[in-house]
């Protein structure tokens, strides 16, 4: 398979588009959990509930449409080699625990792939809805709208005291999570993220590094999202994750002028040995690769690199996973072989902008 | 001091959750540590749940937890869910609900658990589904509009009064007439 064509499958295609914000906001995301009032929840139910549930949704839902959500289509995790279900799990379009051996789990996608919904996780739906760039409210906005779309088929878990029943009790009431992805390279390297998390907790909302494992974000990536599901409306939560959000691509911008004003040799150097690196090394590794990938992308919001496209960070991030290596190569790889064909696919990345 | 699961043990691990500038500490040994999953180093295995069902085992420990001890704790226990069989035993354990109907079978147990992990809150104030909600919506919008009336009144605004009270009886006879559609 070409490159071309392996990236063109690879990245879902609403994030080849830029939102508001787009230098510093990847994506904004809903995310509703949603259960059948009859069925016992995927938590403790075997067999027969969950397959009802799943033959609802194939039933209701597949080859349907709802706005430009055009030609959902319900792919079941069993149909599914072990690397197909860890490109879903890259591509953000399934969770890891959706592929850990759950019976009857799916999930159903548009065409677009805007729209996730989780069958059988650990709910028995997870509503998923990303937007490009800074776009909470519309997000939010059309994740409700699909959701009574969706209700006017299913009959929901609800109580009027404890709003939508959820497994966990951390999502009962919305049953909403909101996420932003955040792409925060001065605040990282100015370490002043690590002051502001404190603050964020205080809120209600959740800072964590995607991508890297413990505390550590790899590729200056972060996540924020509410913690809190039950005792606020939908907007007040979003308002509230909004305004944090606000204030962080404010931070990060003062940030970036700073190190601009004060070291531009230094920053214009990391940036360029960053280019260096990805442009020809023949083994290098996804944290490696993933810090690189973050200096090449601030190089390009800075003006310091002309004619790579933004997107090649959102791009490369996901191309480089386990997953994607291996589906690229056609064949399982041990971590070392991985190694190399990363670096070869970044060098290849990298040279067809030269050829354009 | 002591590790608050066995209460055997000086406790060596310690975490502080901080939501809404309301704190919550844990105080662990070692190996409670590691039965509670805290000690993992993978982010994803370290999760919430983990904490969660920590913060569930806490009742009863403590001073005055253990003055309700006995009786209580064993009827407490022996609560089971009619609609998936989930006891009160095996919910805090994994820390997740089996079904709907657990929620009524746990319900007294539920608001000391929600507050932790809701910042305080018990109940919803958020979307409620067009069908699932039943008449919640119009009587949530009834509510509203009461509001809105009383807040004119003090204003001395009556004849804007006086069209929000109009709606409140349009909006009163459409809940009855959903009402008597029922019986």
């Amino acid at each position: 398979m070409s490159l071309e064509k392996f990236m063109n499958e690879a990245i879902s295609p609403w994030m080849r588009h830029d939102g508001p914000d787009s230098d510093i906001v990847l994506s904004s995301r809903i995310r509703l959990a949603r259960n059948f009032s009859s069925q016992p929840f995927p938590t403790v139910a075997r067999g027969e509930p969950l397959e009802e549930v799943l033959s609802f949704m194939d039933e209701h839902f597949t080859d349907s449409s709802f706005r430009e959500y055009e030609g959902l289509q319900l792919v079941k995790m069993d149909d599914l080699q072990p690397i197909e279900k860890r490109v879903l799990v890259e591509k953000h379009l399934v969770s890891p625990h959706l592929i850990e051996d759950r019976e009857n789990a799916a999930t159903i996608i548009s065409e677009n792939e805007q729209v996730s919904i989780m069958v059988n996780e650990e709910d028995h739906l997870r509503i998923q809805l990303y937007f490009p760039g800074f776009q909470l409210d519309k997000a939010l906005e059309q994740a409700s709208q699909l959701d009574d779309w969706l209700e006017e088929k299913i009959d929901y878990a609800f109580d009027e005291e404890r709003g939508y029943l959820t497994a966990c009790p951390t999502n009962v009431g919305t049953g909403m999570r909101a996420s932003v992805m955040m792409h925060l390279p001065a605040l990282a390297l100015t370490k002043q993220i690590n002051r502001m998390t404190p603050a964020i907790n205080q809120l209600g909302l959740v800072v964590r590094g995607i991508y890297g494992e413990g505390s550590e974000a790899v590729g200056n990536l972060f996540q924020i999202s509410n913690q809190i599901t039950l005792g606020k409306s939908e907007e007040d939560i979003v308002e509230d994750l909004h305004s944090v959000v606000q204030q962080l691509i404010e931070q990060e911008r003062k940030a970036r002028q700073t190190l601009m004003n004060r070291s531009p040799v230094q920053l214009e150097d990391r940036i360029y040995r960053s280019y260096g690196t990805l442009r020809h090394s023949r083994v290098i590794t996804s944290k490696e690769a993933a810090g690189c990938l973050s200096d090449l992308r601030l190089g390009i919001d800075l003006d310091f690199l002309k004619d790579i496209p933004r997107t090649i960070l959102n791009e490369l991030m996901v191309l480089t996973q386990p997953g994607f290596l291996q589906q690229y190569a056609g064949e399982s790889l041990d971590p070392e072989d991985r190694d190399i064909k990363r670096a070869t696919l970044i060098r290849e990345r990298i040279n067809l902008e030269d050829d354009n | 001091m002591q590790c608050q699961r066995c209460e055997k043990y000086p406790a060596t691990v310690h975490l502080t959750q901080v939501i809404n500038g309301e704190k919550n500490e844990v105080h662990l040994c070692d190996s409670c540590a590691k039965e509670q999953g805290y000690m993992n180093q993978e982010e994803e295995k370290f999760s919430l749940n983990d904490l969660l069902s920590g913060l569930f085992h806490m009742e009863g420990s403590g001073s005055a937890g253990k003055l309700f001890q006995g009786n209580k704790q064993q009827q407490k226990e022996s609560l089971q869910c009619s609609g998936c069989g989930l006891t009160y035993q095996e919910f805090t354990k994994a820390g997740k609900f089996g079904c709907a109907t657990c929620y009524e079978t746990f319900n007294e147990r539920l608001d000391p658990i929600l507050k932790r992990v809701h910042s305080g809150n018990t109940t919803h104030h958020g979307k409620v589904p067009k069908r699932a909600g039943g008449d919640l919506n119009l009587r949530r919008d009834i509510e509203k509009h009461r509001e809105k009336l009383h807040q004119l009144i003090n204003q001395e605004e009556f004849e804007e009064a006086a069209k929000v009270r109009d709606e409140i009886r349009t909006l009163e006879e459409e809940l009855n007439q959903d009402k008597g559609g029922d019986s």
